[in-house]
């Protein structure tokens, strides 16, 4: 059928744009870096090498990756219902606070499996409520679900700093206000033979659960209907305010898993390293992935070999650490742009061939198919 | 502009240019949208442009505005060949269009507006010569709309006198109006051409009008060109053509509007009650107030009207679009509120005006916009999850019950042309065998003749099975065919109602302006 052909045009655009954009972003970043005067290739090879050459590093790609995939939920899951949530980082702290209350709460009066269940639990409702919030002020009050998410992130953040530097404060963390430890043995493992955490299953897992959520049941048709055209959805009777706040909550719970994974699989407490922008890297991630949620997997782990680069450009390149970000940033603008980019190549695009009617159709209206 | 320095600007010219088009063929790819048409706009004239949708007028147009470059084929301006390769090249030709949608800013007054449609406005406007110019154009021209008003706050009509307005304000002399009135009340209308043919008739004007309307044709045009599947079907004097020789060419063969043949339902039981229904507009005004109404089984409701008189916010109300503000809707005698499982349950289906905005996801399958009413019951879902396969086999059923022309089930609906969403969007709300109740608003508007009699078809068959019908529209017409009782709204009330048969049409005009 001619409908194969078309769907793998359309893939092969949705796959060859944000690749391409990616590669103009690494070219800028070389600009940038023969700038800053180190040579562009040879921070190109230790890019390569630190985030993916060697399976002992490829482990410290996949850390980063777990947390990212979890957090680019939060804006590709709403993105799908016409919302721009911007909110990934306020998610993620809540998640990773929640987290913590309830660890240090239960500490070792329960089996580690209950508590890291409960810690779980905690961190999705969290992060799934907050971000609710932003939905329900959207919904309600048409309040602009990306100002209000963008703004809730200030507000988690400044609330994470009272609380640590306050309530919360363990009194020994001198340096770095930070809460009280969890119990080591509440703390979530490694995958058996690696160094990396459960967390990454976590985000697999989630991401698949999401595409399939979004694309193959009732509720996710239900939601990209609300999505593409509210009044459409309005006809067919959908609660548009019901999938907008059980949407957000779900993404929220995903960013809030993140930062639940983060405190209880690589930081142990909670402190201001819980936002050190796999909010913001989550963002990326999602837009990159065109908000499919298996593509988001793949950017994921891009991303966070990117990320996981930082520390090596500084040794051999004597480049800031913070440099990583600057190319974080050159990718974001690229692939934003790259999103104005479809349709524009005509390879991509379908052939116009009609299907002949297999019978004499029964009334002889004679539209064509393209619009003239 | 340094453009063809051959021909003079037409801006400067007191009379029309003289436009012909020869042996113009567009295709877009493979598809051939214009084969070898000609077109002659002799100076001073009314002409119309005549075809079904799709028969390539508006790529004919386009072609001519330079939206489109033509595959083969010249234009030629008082006999020269011309280039025109943008709006801007036709308007130094003296070529201006007013289009079907309009393209005013809605926050900018008329004045404004005007000035930033000049091609040539300056970087520092000086508002008093501007104005001053203005006025002593508006005092001139054939019809006003205040300078001072925001575009927001005119009516459909007056916007559309403003579209044309524009072009004269531009100095056009060929004016290409695509569907001029079809925003446009049938008194508006006739006041607008009505004045357009008194500035051709005075030789300062010619118009190329792409039009629906046969009675617009024969009381204000010329000549006629018709096109037919992108060909060239006929060309003629109106007076020496009858409105059944224009049909013939449109169509390629002679046809009657299908008669209507009702059933005569004996105990009607109420199916749709309306009582004490109030709503506001988007802007909080009240767009309708205490509306009562009662449609039984087996019968058409009409509701006729000017539009913008609350019509279109109690068709969105009763389709689940609009909250009410007071009173309420009951269905079968149970209070309404337009949720997904009591439109389920009582059957309830809506044909919107503007399809593509009102009930269809553009970037979602012509399948996934037809599951749109049973995506969520079996077969097509499975519980929670849903069945590909069952939706794509009763899409491909559908596309052939409504001949539904698109490439495949999966193609995006918004690729689809006017007249074939608004099929997939009838096959998706009339394809139900239980259907109680259905709620149409202007369902044939831009359609063609063929278009319009399936829809009137359809509606009148589910009428004959017991559905109770309400039936907004614009086209007084297609009320006094169909209805089977007619009411009229004006002002966001209720101001007359009488069964077709009995109405009186002077009473129904009347009502419909407010008096």
């Amino acid at each position: 059928m001619s409908w194969r052909t078309i769907a793998w045009r359309k893939t092969l655009e949705s796959t060859l744009i944000p690749f391409g954009a990616i590669l103009v972003g690494l070219l800028l970043f070389g600009v940038f870096c023969a700038v800053a005067g180190a040579n562009p290739f040879a921070v190109y090879g230790s890019i390569w090498k630190s985030a993916f050459g060697k399976w002992s590093t490829f482990q410290n790609t996949l850390i980063r990756a777990a947390p990212l995939m979890l957090s680019a939920l939060c804006t590709a899951l709403p993105a799908r219902l016409g919302l721009v949530i911007i909110g990934n980082e306020g998610a993620l702290v809540m998640g990773g606070l929640a987290a913590v209350s309830i660890g240090l709460a239960i500490g070792t009066a329960a089996p580690p499996l209950m508590v890291q269940i409960a810690m779980g639990l905690a961190g999705m409702a969290a992060g799934g409520i907050w971000i609710a919030f932003a939905g329900a002020l959207r919904h309600y009050r048409a309040v602009n679900e990306t100002i209000s998410s963008l703004l809730l992130n200030y507000i988690a953040i400044a609330l994470l700093n009272h609380l640590v530097g306050g309530p919360m404060r363990d009194p020994s963390s001198l340096n770095k206000p930070s809460s009280y430890p969890l119990a080591a043995v509440n703390m979530l493992g490694t995958i058996p033979g690696t160094r990396v955490h459960w967390g990454l299953v976590y985000g697999l897992i989630a991401c698949i659960i999401a595409y399939v959520l979004i694309q193959r049941t009732t509720f996710g048709f239900a939601a990209r209907t609300a999505g593409g055209n509210i009044r459409a959805a309005r006809i067919a009777g959908l609660p548009v305010g019901q999938l907008t706040l059980i949407i957000c909550f779900l993404a929220g719970s995903c960013a809030g898993l993140a930062g639940m994974v983060e405190v209880a699989a690589v930081q142990g407490s909670v402190n201001e390293s819980l936002n050190v922008g796999y909010g913001y890297g989550g963002i990326l991630v999602a837009f990159a992935a065109r908000h499919n949620p298996i593509a988001a997997i793949f950017m994921a782990l891009l991303v966070g070999g990117i990320l996981a680069s930082g520390g090596s450009l500084q040794r051999t390149h004597g480049l800031p650490d913070a440099t990583v970000l600057v190319f974080q940033g050159l990718v974001f603008l690229v692939v934003l742009y790259s999103d104005s980019l479809y349709g524009r190549f005509s390879f991509f695009k379908e052939k116009p061939q009609l299907v002949a009617p297999p019978s004499p159709p029964p009334s002889p209206g004679q539209e064509s198919v393209i619009v003239s | 502009m340094n453009i063809a320095p051959a021909v003079s600007p037409a801006t400067l010219l007191q009379r029309p240019p003289d436009l012909q088009v020869i042996g113009l063929t567009k295709q877009f790819g493979h598809f051939v949208a214009l084969d070898q048409v000609s077109l002659h706009l002799k100076p001073g004239t009314f002409h119309a442009l005549l075809g079904e949708n799709g028969a390539g007028k508006s790529t004919l147009v386009k072609c001519v505005m330079g939206f489109h470059a033509p595959t083969s084929g010249e234009i030629l301006i008082d006999s020269q060949p011309v280039p025109i390769h943008s709006p801007r090249d036709a308007h130094h030709y003296g070529i201006g269009m007013v289009y079907q949608h309009f393209t005013s800013v809605p926050a900018m007054t008329v004045a404004e507006n005007l000035v930033l449609s000049r091609y040539d406005s300056p970087n520092l406007i000086s508002w008093k010569q501007e104005m001053e110019s203005l006025r002593s154009f508006m005092d001139s021209a054939p019809f006003q709309v205040p300078l001072e008003l925001p575009i927001a706050q005119l009516a459909a009509g007056q916007k559309q006198k403003l579209e044309i307005l524009k072009q004269l304000y531009l100095q056009s002399r060929i004016l290409i109006l695509d569907e001029p009135t079809s925003v446009l009340t049938p008194n508006e209308a006739d006041e607008v051409l009505g004045l357009l043919r008194e500035q051709v008739t005075a030789g300062g004007l010619s118009v190329l009008m792409i039009s629906h309307k046969f009675r617009e044709v024969t009381a204000f045009v010329d000549e006629v060109t018709v096109l037919r599947k992108g060909q060239f079907a006929g060309h003629g004097l109106v007076k020496d053509l009858t409105i059944s020789d224009m049909a013939e060419m449109m169509m390629g063969e002679r046809r009657d509007p299908t008669s209507v043949n009702k059933v005569v339902h004996h105990s009607p039981t109420p199916i749709l009650e309306v009582i004490n229904l109030h709503a506001n507009k988007d802007n909080g005004v009240e767009a309708f107030t205490d509306v009562n109404l009662t449609v039984y089984s087996g019968e058409i409701v009409g509701i006729a009207g000017i539009s913008g008189n609350g019509q279109r916010e109690l068709v969105e109300v009763l389709a689940g679009q609009r909250d009410p503000s007071a009173g309420q809707v009951v269905i079968n005698g149970s209070p309404y509120r337009a949720t997904r499982s009591e439109m389920y349950q009582h059957q309830v289906y809506a044909l919107p005006e503007e399809p593509l905005r009102n009930a269809c996801v553009p970037h979602m399958t012509v399948a996934e916009n037809m599951a749109l009413r049973s995506f969520d019951r079996p077969p097509q879902s499975n519980g929670f999850l849903l069945v590909l396969r069952a939706i794509r086999e009763m899409s491909l059923g559908l596309i052939q019950q409504f001949s539904v022309k698109t490439p495949s089930p999966e193609t995006p609906v918004g690729y689809l042309s006017g007249g074939n969403v608004q099929r997939t969007v009838l096959a998706r709300e009339l394809s139900s065998d239980q259907i109680k109740l259905l709620i149409a608003a202007n369902p044939c508007f831009g359609l063609d003749f063929a278009a319009v009699d399936f829809i009137h078809t359809q509606i009148v068959e589910a009428r004959n099975r017991g559905v109770a019908i309400l039936l907004v529209s614009e086209d007084l017409d297609e009320l006094l065919k169909l209805s089977d009782r007619i009411i009229v709204i004006s002002a966001g009330q209720f101001v007359y109602e009488s069964p077709t048969a009995t109405a009186d049409f002077a009473t129904i005009g009347r009502s419909m302006a407010g008096h």
